[in-house]
């Protein structure tokens, strides 16, 4: 079905349903919009139509029209970019600037905000009206900060907490001037549900939501001549800090981002994907144990075991399902495996103390931060990682030190903890967790070589997926969810007794890690993340060892300290447990 | 958070069951419970979000954004102040402030006395009366801020016969 329009003087068919909005963006015409947000692979869309600046004219219509949410009709005789149409956008950008805090000079968005964007591109020079500022109160967290006076109220965080990820921790409060989204209650994050996944910050048009930037005490810490600084990467960092750089969607810039690390002044640069190695070898052990045991009878044995790499996960298992927090592997995420090896294992080897060995780790998450800061990873007060940086943070710190990533020769991560297989590279992306573990736990559970290691069953896009991979006459259920509204399906169906899985792999970013609240920004082009999971897969595909129990430095770490996975040591140093945070 | 009392508690979740614990029927249930406990606090609000199945943060929305419903107790006695037009003209904010000065509370707030809460309104139709201030059911016209004194004792007298 389509209907025939005129959008600014020129005749075209398009399909019908459509908004005028999109009708217009078929056919290559952009109109301007604020409030409006879809993310075409995840079918979630906002368009409140609160904010006007997408309003056109339509002809036999007294009023102007908002182009978000109005449907295109047959005939209908459209004017984007009118006289008429210019006066008014202008005048509703103003009026929402009138009461904006104009902080853009230190305002952690700058740059790459919107609402600042938009109004360059409507020309706006001087502000005919000024508004009564609000002044709400700041909200700080360990990895979020809020600053609610900057709000617009398009209410994408709203969507992305409630609708998208179903956290249920921002909504609208009061009314009128006195609009806030805002937690239940007024809370601080800390003290609410948020789960710091980030996706809130990965939506918002203007600086009302941030990461906290650490970047500073990065700076002190590599100008204290008493610490050795040392950094691990996490995997999908290395396909998205290209983006920051101007490089197409999907660059991979491992060895440029290693070669940056070095002229930052870190001693040694490591990376998260030899902890995501590790990971797999305990996950995977446990996971092959429960199974064993389950499948010997074993009334103590839960099933499905899920994956606890996540950290805004285990936030929200924690928060929305404490009865079930039996359930998730006790595996420690990579982030905290690296912090609590490299404060032992590698400090011993330096003969120095914890103290005086600063761990920063480079992640595609806030929630890491909030992670790194609980009191379990931490030994008398000195926590396992001292500083987490998003993605976006090393940019800017590397752009803040004149270093031109894109001129960099590639170079290579430093050793015990810097070696990787191709396994590691895969946490980075939804299904990549479950394929490596599948890929460890198949040889270890079979004593058979895998005739091929890429599990395209267990690769793509859909939120929720399911596969069965045959372990030699067992049929191994996997089932894989990305998006905590998604988790939330796969965990009321194991509540309900309708899962039928024997493992689940939880991310709660749409895409995984690639989608991380700490990545680049990606203004609503959501395909992006599909373009940085091709070149996660093509890593992986180019590394020789590409199976985490070959990593002749994992076997050492074994060898040499840990003994095996899930010895004493290991459930010291690598595993953890969880609390009951509903309240 | 403060804890609510058995009753309190077994209350609202035989409310929500009355709606059927749908979610949809949050403004009635709200409702019913600030007729019952005089005011929505935190941990009434926590009960019925629970309750009915949905975030804190819906409740609370909904919850501020009418003026209907209070956080805070109310007093014995509302005092409403009209705001309108016609009484405004006739210098409504006047009687207003000798009411904020005399009873040392804000539109909105509650004596420490807990007798009266301060509120104002728009128009209640005896505009012909302006400027007008009604306790209750009760309409006082042509009110001056001379008078202001006057109704405060009449109305703390009241509540002494109460108790």
């Amino acid at each position: 079905m389509s209907v025939k329009i005129t959008i600014d003087n020129t005749q075209h068919t398009v399909k019908k349903g459509l908004t005028v909005l999109e009708a217009a963006q078929s056919i290559g015409i952009e109109i301007p919009s604020l409030c409006y947000m879809k993310l075409h692979d995840i079918n979630i869309e906002n368009k409140p139509g609160g904010c006007r600046i997408c309003v056109v004219e339509v002809k036999g219509r007294k009023n102007l029209v908002p182009s978000c949410c109005t449907e295109v009709e047959d005939g209908m005789d459209i004017k984007t970019h009118s006289m008429r149409v210019i006066n008014a956008r202008r005048t509703v950008m103003e009026l929402i600037l009138s009461n904006h805090p104009a902080e853009c000079l230190t305002c952690a968005k700058a740059g790459d905000c919107e609402l600042q964007s938009l109004a360059d591109r409507l020309g706006i020079r001087e502000l005919h009206y000024e508004g009564e500022k609000t002044h709400v109160r700041k909200g700080n967290s360990p990895a979020i900060s809020r600053d609610p006076n900057k709000c617009i109220l398009c209410r994408r965080c709203e969507m992305m907490c409630n609708d998208v990820q179903t956290v249920g921790c921002l909504g609208a409060v009061n009314r009128g001037f006195h609009s806030v989204v805002a937690p239940a209650f007024d809370k601080d994050l800390i003290n609410s549900v948020c789960t710091f996944c980030g996706q809130c910050v990965a939506v918002c048009p203007t600086g009302a939501l941030t990461e906290i930037d650490e970047s500073a005490k990065v700076v002190r810490a590599l100008n204290d001549p008493t610490k050795t600084v040392i950094v691990q990467t996490a995997p999908a960092v290395r396909a998205a800090l290209g983006e920051e750089f101007g490089n197409a969607p999907g660059t991979l810039v491992t060895g440029k981002m290693v070669a940056a690390l070095r002229r930052l002044g870190f001693h040694h640069v490591f990376d998260t994907d030899f902890a995501a190695d590790l990971t797999i070898m305990e996950e995977g052990t446990e996971m092959l144990r429960r199974l064993k045991g389950y499948l010997a009878g074993d009334k103590d044995v839960k099933l499905p075991i899920l994956t606890s790499c996540c950290p805004a996960w285990v936030n929200f298992f924690e928060h929305q399902f404490p009865d079930m927090r039996d359930i998730p592997s006790t595996a420690r995420s990579p982030q905290q495996m690296f912090g609590a090896i490299a404060k032992t294992y590698f400090a011993d080897m330096l003969k120095i103390d914890r103290k005086d060995l600063i761990v920063v780790s480079i992640m595609p998450c806030l929630a890491k931060k909030y992670e790194r800061a609980r009191p379990e990873f931490q030994q008398n007060g000195n926590p396992d990682v001292d500083i987490v940086l998003s993605t976006r943070e090393l940019a800017r710190l590397i752009k803040l030190c004149n270093i031109d990533l894109n001129m960099l020769p590639d170079e290579d991560f430093d050793q015990p903890l810097g070696e990787s297989t191709g396994a590691g590279v895969i946490f980075g992306t939804t299904g990549g967790v479950i394929e490596a573990a599948v890929r460890t736990a198949y040889e270890v559970h079979t004593g058979k070589d895998l005739p091929k290691l890429e599990f395209e069953e267990l690769r793509g896009m859909d939120g929720l997926r399911e596969a069965t991979i045959d372990f030699d006459g067992l049929p191994l259920r996997i089932g894989i969810a990305h998006g905590l509204g998604n988790a939330r399906k796969l965990l009321e169906d194991i509540r309900s007794g309708k899962s039928h899985f024997h493992a689940i792999e939880i991310m709660s970013c749409p895409g995984g890690c690639i989608g991380g609240g700490g990545q680049p920004y990606h203004h609503g082009h959501v395909e992006i993340l599909k373009k940085r999971q091709l070149a996660l897969y093509s890593e992986d595909g180019s590394k020789k060892l590409r199976k985490s129990h070959e990593n002749p430095y994992i076997q050492a770490l074994y060898k040499n300290f840990l003994g095996a996975p899930m010895s004493n040591l290991a459930h010291l140093l690598l595993h953890t447990h969880y609390f009951d945070k509903k309240y | 958070m403060a804890t609510l009392s058995e009753n309190s508690r077994k209350f609202l979740v035989e409310l929500c069951k009355k709606y059927r614990n749908d979610e949809h029927e949050l403004i009635n249930v709200l409702h019913e419970a600030q007729d019952e406990l005089g005011y929505l606090p935190v941990e009434v609000q926590h009960v019925i979000a629970g309750e009915l199945n949905i975030p804190d943060a819906r409740v609370y929305g909904v919850v501020t954004f009418y003026s209907f419903f209070t956080m805070v107790p109310k007093g014995k006695f509302d005092i409403s102040i009209c705001m309108g037009t016609a009484c405004y003209v006739k210098g409504s904010e006047l009687i207003l402030d000798e009411f904020k000065r005399r009873l040392k509370v804000k539109v909105g707030g509650t004596t420490e006395d807990g007798i009266f809460t301060l509120s104002t309104l728009r128009c209640v139709g005896a505009c012909s009366l302006a400027p007008v201030v009604s306790i209750g059911s009760k309409v006082f016209g042509n009110v001056t801020p001379l008078q202001v004194k006057k109704i405060i004792d009449e109305y703390v007298e009241k509540a002494e016969e109460l108790h």
